[in-house]
């Protein structure tokens, strides 16, 4: 008779010696960062008196503040719907059978990649240089990082794309534009939307912080209040921020389950 | 009389001589394949998974490129065609699939308009919402011809299996094809549904006169529906004989 397996195998040398450096690393990055339980207890006190100064929240500056806020989900909207818009033929390039050439799918993938990892804070302090402080150049950057977003995942939607229909209107005489208008685009649709939606939040979250390298929005309202130890003022941004992405969040799920 | 003489003798609407096509190193799917097929004349194309009968028609519309070998199909020569001149040979040829590849959510007219993308229109070719009127008109006749003029708004992917394939037989219509190619057009339906189908569809070719050549493996339908029978064993041509010469018991033994 076979006996069954062992319960566990003995580990590869190769394997366990890995582990154990990756072990050893975790426990020297923890001296790395400085990590100290004191230093958390001992700010609790102070953590607990910023919180407590930060109640009630102060609706004194309720005017700047919602322009502020207004502003910023304005940055978030035209520079998500810019980016959609021009993802839309920068995916088309990735898409491996849809580029009309190797090196366009290269060249468009590669553009991609770069807007994807260079983070959107980074994307903000280059315009900020190239256009000036301001809303202008945060909605660049939110650009920028929503291109990289969907023309990824527009591009993996349409590679997904059933071939079938494809290949029929390939068979009947249409060209590329046809094939990806008539039998692409439809058929990603449902994953474009959604994406843009995701894309639409992403944005709001990020424009927020924009404004701290001074790219529009309201971040630079906190910065300020939380500089001037404000606390009142603070509390009452963060309640703005966090009711506007809700809003946003919601407001893109009900639509998401309507158009989808 | 040979395929090759047949094609020598009369200008016929597909003339295939000599063609091979190999996948990868090893498989050789075509090897040296000759066909000739008459105006108006209906060929069915019978042998057993892997002979290689899918990969013959696509080869004539170069949806695969063939290797070696000419195709003479509508007195074009199609491996020698610019790709503009080969998407209008294209629109000259319906194709209808074993599984119907409409594309699924947009409405049953839509898919049938389609079949006039090649006629320069953009656009509106591809959207029933903007297409111009008469090519609505013509849509929808061709909607009519199937029997199906009451589901062109309904959207493609809540059709059944037998109402999608009459869809892309609709859609092959509004091309005005001389030609009609269709591989295992009722493969994937009930043999209720296939029969049907098969019986719309041959009624509409002798109707329009089409020249058509179709792939099955029901030799039923190859003998009742094909006036000539072409088998095919190893991606080599070992049957051609008028169906009238042939029966199902006969055909039977070329698959063992």
């Amino acid at each position: 008779m076979n006996s069954a397996p062992r319960r566990f195998e003995p580990p590869n040398p190769l394997v366990f010696a890995m582990l154990v450096a990756v072990a050893a690393f975790l426990i020297t990055s923890l001296h790395g960062i400085g990590f100290s339980l004191s230093g958390f207890v001992g700010g609790l006190p102070s953590m607990g008196r910023m919180l407590g100064e930060m109640f009630p929240p102060s609706i004194e500056r309720i005017g700047p503040v919602g322009k502020a806020l207004l502003e910023t989900f304005q940055m978030a909207l035209v520079g998500t719907v810019a980016g959609v818009l021009l993802s839309l033929p920068l995916a088309v390039l990735a898409t491996r059978h849809l580029a009309p050439h190797a090196a366009l799918y290269y060249a468009a993938r590669t553009l991609i990649a770069l807007f994807r990892t260079v983070p959107d804070l980074i994307w903000a302090l280059f315009f900020v240089v190239a256009v000036g402080l301001g809303p202008f150049a945060g909605t660049l950057a939110i650009m920028v990082d929503i291109i990289g977003f969907c023309g990824r995942f527009f591009a993996e939607a349409m590679e997904e794309a059933d071939r079938g229909p494809q290949e029929a209107l390939c068979a009947l005489g249409a060209g590329r534009a046809a094939v990806i208008g008539a039998a692409v685009f439809p058929a990603a649709l449902p994953s474009f939307v959604n994406t843009s939606l995701f894309s639409l939040e992403k944005a709001t979250r990020s424009s927020v912080v924009l404004g701290l390298v001074g790219a529009g929005g309201i971040g630079i309202e906190l910065q300020v209040s939380m500089d001037l130890f404000r606390y009142a003022e603070a509390s009452a941004i963060i309640i703005a921020i966090f009711v506007l992405v809700l809003v946003v969040e919601q407001c893109s799920a009900w639509l998401r389950r309507r158009l989808i | 009389m040979s395929a090759i003489e047949v094609a020598a003798a009369a200008p016929a609407d597909l003339a295939v001589r000599g063609l091979s096509k190999r996948f990868g190193a090893k498989v050789q799917v075509l090897s040296d394949v000759s066909l000739a097929v008459g105006k108006a004349e209906a060929v069915a194309l019978i042998g057993a998974n892997g002979a290689g009968k899918s990969t013959l028609l696509r080869c004539c519309l170069r949806l695969i490129e063939p290797d070696s070998g000419s195709i003479d199909l509508l007195g074009s020569n199609v491996c020698s065609l610019k790709p503009a001149a080969l998407r209008q040979l294209r629109a000259r040829v319906g194709f209808v699939f074993q599984r119907h590849n409409l594309v699924p959510r947009l409405p049953v007219l839509s898919n049938v308009l389609h079949g006039a993308v090649a006629r320069r229109l953009g656009p509106r070719a591809w959207f029933h919402e903007i297409a111009p009127r008469a090519l609505r008109e013509e849509a929808m006749h061709c909607l009519e011809r199937v029997g199906l003029a009451n589901l062109a708004s309904r959207r493609a992917d809540q059709l059944s299996g037998g109402q999608s394939q009459r869809v892309a037989i609709a859609r092959a219509l509004m091309q005005r094809p001389q030609v009609m190619f269709a591989d295992e057009p009722v493969a994937s339906l009930d043999p209720a549904a296939g029969e049907e189908v098969m019986r719309c569809f041959l009624d509409l070719i002798r109707r329009d006169r089409l020249t058509l050549v179709f792939t099955t493996h029901d030799l039923r339908h190859a003998l009742d529906y094909g006036d000539r029978v072409v088998g095919l064993r190893g991606g080599r041509v070992t049957i051609d004989a008028p169906a009238a010469a042939l029966d199902v018991p006969s055909l039977r033994s070329f698959y063992e």
